[in-house]
């Protein structure tokens, strides 16, 4: 059980450091802007004008990432939910299985 | 990987919804379908959304000094093969464009071609090669959900150099160029997401242990020699 938990740590580790390295390599001076926007201005610097608006554009940036955040927030409520109903109906299995005689 | 709204000439952004169309309505035929006939698979289905939910809406920072987000694709694409997820990948466009102005619906076509059909059949496709070449489930798991992260951003790449050919270098100019912006920024983010498959993975095959059996995912165990 032990070593199970060291791999989980170490997966997490792993994940952590592939995003904040990065971050600290880059040492501040780097935009991260978003390679959406950045194809978006590739596409308009050959001249391109895009011909249809977004139908609700977010009116501010803080809009637009309190929106984000709603997206992360439902579909981490909704995995969390499955899981643990999932790991409450392994617990409850065992118990089941181990009060029989 | 989201072209933005109006980014896309009408003709591309026709053919690509034209192209994804088929891939979406047999995919919702295929989420009914196993409804139906195992309701409790929803669960499941319902961790699989949630998946690419989350993973689709964090930008992570990336080694190139730009910032992308992952896609979730290939969890969904492992558990219940990849039409699944041509529905609820495009749910989760379809979501974006409406409520985040993030992607757009001239050209959710050829985004939901990228994320929900590409995306989810390359990491199927790695998935089943590396099992059939003796893989164990969670490798299988991390390829499948590194390649349907990469692949989707490829695939993207390719659409808009197909859309807007380089002036000087053509279409091959026009898909470096694009491929220079999505690829490799894209390599760290796939590879973390791959860690976070099997992560996932490992909860599910113990606490969703006779589910991952009916899908294959895991040889059936008789009950009594379960340890």
């Amino acid at each position: 059980m032990t070593r199970r938990r060291l791999v989980t740590a170490l997966l997490v580790l792993a994940v952590l450091a592939l995003v904040a390295l990065p971050l600290a390599l880059g040492g501040g001076d780097a935009e991260y802007a978003g390679t959406d926007a950045q194809a978006a201005a590739a596409v308009e610097e050959s001249g391109y004008t895009p011909w249809f608006e977004s139908v609700f554009p977010p009116s501010s940036s803080e809009v637009e990432s309190g929106l984000f955040a709603l997206q992360a927030a439902i579909g981490g409520g909704v995995l969390g939910y499955v899981l643990g109903r999932l790991r409450g109906r392994r617990a409850t299995e065992r118990a089941r299985e181990d009060g029989r005689p | 990987m989201h072209i933005a709204e109006g980014f896309l000439p009408a003709p591309h952004a026709i053919g690509w919804t034209v192209a994804a169309a088929p891939f979406v309505v047999h995919g919702a035929r295929a989420v009914v379908k196993e409804v139906r006939e195992h309701p409790e698979s929803t669960l499941l289905l319902g961790a699989a959304g949630a998946f690419t939910f989350v993973l689709s809406a964090i930008k992570l920072p990336s080694i190139t000094g730009s910032s992308s987000h992952p896609t979730g694709t290939g969890a969904g694409a492992v558990l219940f093969r990849p039409p699944v997820m041509a529905l609820l990948g495009t749910v989760v466009l379809l979501f974006q464009a409406l409520l985040l102005a993030h992607g757009g619906l001239t050209t959710l076509g050829a985004n939901a071609f990228a994320f929900a059909v590409v995306g989810p059949w390359a990491g199927y496709g790695a998935y089943r090669l590396a099992r059939a070449l003796g893989a164990g489930l969670l490798p299988g798991v991390f390829v499948a959900l590194a390649l349907a992260d990469l692949a989707t951003y490829v695939t993207t790449s390719l659409q808009l150099a197909l859309a807007f050919p380089d002036a000087a270098g053509g279409f091959a100019g026009a898909v470096v160029k694009f491929l220079g912006v999505f690829a490799l920024t894209q390599v760290p983010l796939a590879l973390a997401e791959g860690l976070l498959g099997v992560l996932l993975f490992r909860v599910l095959t113990t606490s969703a242990r006779p589910e991952l059996e009916r899908l294959g995912l895991l040889p059936a165990v008789p009950a009594e020699e379960r340890g």
